[in-house]
């Protein structure tokens, strides 16, 4: 690990596949396809854009016009910030992967994540400068933030969908019907969680009240 | 678009709390005077007016309680109160800053055809030539008397296709503008106010309330059958409660038949103010609406949104809104931001039992309560009095001086946002429009940044011209010029005449 990352070539290819990633935006059929049949991508540029799209999401929050953006400081939990971003990936990915590989779906667990974090560039890409841009515009001028804001949005949607039916190999129609049934999968794996941490909550309340109770009588 | 990374906050938190134990929220004790932040939490404020005393009946050397008295008018530095329980109305003066002397007790007039006593007076205007206008609630009629009590006119039941033949007509509340116009509210009459020339002829309707409804009370309606129908709330315009007139001759009006869904919806319109047209032009520039209370829980048996049962509006365009549901003032400022919240229920000096009219008398503040049988006599503490003298001046385009004051506003209080907001549109007139920013930025006051800004802008870019062509053309002239040379180097290296 250590002698691989001294060697000139480990930064090569890792600059090439990050610098792949706007190829794949620009062209998301093409590029999402090469990503993994040509092994284009690397698991470290993905990681790369997931963690500049967090830090671009927690920056917008200080460095973003309070015209846009007012951040009511006292209730922020920055951990649950990240977690806006990082569980519904998790619960994409995850819930994606489980339901296609069912249904002949090519790809494997890791490259639906390495695809997903792919297809979010077009965030930091447009929101670090729009970022910027939010401190020199009036109320007036406020629907160039909005749009702009939104196609990064719709654009990383987009991707999303080229890039899972590039990857598993599937039609279009099909990809479409898996996107919304790993919607109705995430849904499926909140309610299960939330379950889950619920009946855990009332099983270590049981016990808390029965030792209550004990300590109360002796 | 704002609001959405709170509900976002909120929806991480909500999400959270159903993992974590319930966070406690320490509810401290408040302090009598309030106001909400941009977030709409509450913030302690300095009060903005005191008590300076409560009269009741001995007080004002009167020989009877009042009986659950409903309206009040103030002219100059006289004060009427409609004794609607004992059928009379009582005329006081003002002699000292907290000193009212017993004018006259009216309890009957002369001339007129027929009965000349009063039957549950329930309000009372005083023309600008100083007639006085009764609402004899009791009598079904509106009474126009001089000022030594002699007949003049009276306005009966207005004479309408639309109305009930059988519904008797009730005027409860009136006001009359210069002319001698009278617009009345009258109970079971929700088609606005009812307006009458000064000729006494009924001239017709104004300022009803557009109607609202939600799809799904609709399709039940459409469903049910016709006694459910006749069970269910009908799709009509709201009853006003009360109304004002100011001194531009616009009437403030209020209502307390909100729901609590439709202010949250906006849709409510508890406060309207009326122009000639009847339609409601009711500044809300405010980060919330004008609805008093934005929280309803339960607290001290009162739950539901704030009621408010009568509104006055003071000479520099504050309004002042009464709500009978808590027993609060609620004031705000001509662009519907809140001034000052401040009272309860109780019986305490400064609390309410039944409030039932407010009344303004320069910037004192009168309440009747009309279950204590007593009126209430604010004085505006320093703090509202700088708050009162930093408006004014602004309005006046004093800008320095109102800065200056809201500088002193902010001193005594650094919660209270309308100061900043105040010093930034004060140094935003000066041109002093980097510092504006700063203010505005403080308060989110987006809009009023936004006109600072563009000055600033506009300001920077004059300033800096010469600079920004500069480094435009160094933008497109470097790169272009470095090519040029790359250019003629390479064909200097690459001219015959080199070539050996």
């Amino acid at each position: 690990m250590i002698a691989a990352l001294k060697k000139k070539e480990t930064y090569q290819h890792y600059f090439g596949s990050l610098k792949f990633a706007l190829y794949c935006i620009t062209h998301p059929l093409d590029g999402f396809w090469d990503l993994t049949h040509e092994r284009r991508g690397s698991y470290a540029a993905a990681n790369t854009i997931l963690i500049l799209t967090l830090m671009v999401r927690v920056m917008k929050l200080r460095y973003t016009s309070f015209i846009f953006l007012n951040v009511y400081w006292e209730e922020l939990n920055i951990f649950l910030y990240l977690a806006s971003v990082l569980f519904p990936l998790m619960l994409f990915v995850v819930g994606n992967w489980a339901l296609t590989t069912l249904f002949d779906g090519k790809g494997r667990l890791g490259q639906v994540y390495m695809a997903t974090c792919y297809a979010l560039t077009p965030y930091p890409l447009i929101q670090l400068p729009l970022m910027v841009f939010s401190n020199f515009v009036t109320v007036d001028e406020a629907e160039f933030y909005s749009a702009l804001s939104a196609v990064s949005l719709v654009w990383a949607a987009l991707l999303i969908v080229a890039a899972m039916a590039q990857i598993h190999e599937f039609k279009m129609s099909k990809n479409l019907l898996f996107m919304f049934v790993s919607l109705i999968a995430m849904l499926v794996m909140v309610f299960l969680l939330m379950l889950f941490f619920s009946m855990i909550t009332q099983g270590v309340a049981y016990f808390i009240s029965l030792a209550r109770e004990i300590m109360f009588r002796l | 678009m704002k609001k959405t990374i709170k509900g976002m906050l909120a929806l991480t938190i909500g999400l959270s709390a159903v993992l974590a134990p319930a966070m406690e929220v320490c509810a401290a004790d408040r302090s009598y005077t309030y106001n909400y932040d941009w977030w709409g939490d509450v913030q302690d404020s300095p009060d903005a007016y005191s008590v300076c005393k409560v009269f009741t009946a001995a007080d004002l050397g009167l020989d009877l309680n009042l009986k659950s008295p409903e309206g009040m008018f103030v002219k100059d530095d006289m004060v009427y109160i409609c004794d609607t329980g004992n059928n009379r109305i009582i005329q006081l003066e003002r002699t000292g800053t907290e000193q009212f002397e017993l004018v006259r007790v009216i309890d009957g007039f002369r001339g007129g055809e027929g009965n000349n006593t009063f039957s549950s007076p329930s309000d009372l205007a005083v023309s600008e030539e100083g007639d006085l206008f009764i609402a004899d609630k009791g009598n079904a009629r509106i009474l126009k008397l001089d000022q030594d009590l002699t007949y003049l006119m009276q306005f009966d039941r207005p004479v309408d296709s639309s109305l009930d033949e059988k519904s008797a007509f009730q005027p409860s509340k009136i006001a009359v503008d210069t002319a001698g116009r009278v617009y009345c509210i009258a109970t079971g009459i929700n088609k606005g106010l009812v307006k009458y020339e000064n000729d006494g002829v009924f001239s017709g309707f104004v300022g009803a309330t557009p109607v609202t409804y939600d799809f799904t009370d609709y399709l039940w309606k459409k469903f049910a059958t016709q006694e459910q129908r006749a069970q269910m709330e009908a799709f009509v315009p709201t009853e006003y409660d009360n109304l004002y007139m100011d001194r531009e001759g616009f009437i403030y009006t209020v209502t307390d038949n909100v729901t609590e869904d439709d202010l949250r919806a906006k849709t409510a319109e508890p406060v309207r103010k009326l122009n000639l047209m009847g339609s409601n032009i009711l500044v809300q520039n405010g980060e919330w609406p004008v609805y008093g209370d934005l929280y309803w829980g339960e607290g001290g048996g009162y739950s539901g949104t704030s009621l408010f049962t009568d509104v006055t509006v003071l000479d520099n365009d504050i309004y002042v809104c009464l709500d009978k549901n808590r027993g609060r003032l609620f004031g705000y400022d001509d662009q519907g931001k809140m001034v000052f919240a401040f009272g309860g229920n109780g019986n305490v000096n400064g609390f309410f039992r039944q409030p039932a009219a407010i009344e303004h008398m320069g910037h004192d503040l009168l309440v009747l309560d009309s279950l204590d049988s007593s009126i209430t006599l604010f004085v505006p503490t320093q703090f509202g009095s700088l708050i009162y003298e930093a408006v004014e001046q602004f309005d006046d385009g004093d800008y320095v001086a109102s800065g200056q004051s809201w500088e002193k506003v902010m001193e005594l209080d650094g919660n209270y946002d309308l100061a900043y907001i105040g010093i930034g549109r004060s140094l935003l007139r000066q041109e002093r429009y980097r510092e504006a920013m700063d203010y505005f930025e403080l308060k989110y006051d987006a809009d009023n940044y936004s006109k600072a800004y563009k000055q600033y802008r506009k300001e920077w870019v004059e300033d800096h011209i010469v600079a920004i062509i500069l480094v435009l053309l160094a933008v497109f002239l470097i790169p272009l010029s470095i090519g040029r040379i790359r250019e003629i180097r390479r064909e200097i290296d690459s001219a015959d005449i080199f070539r050996t």
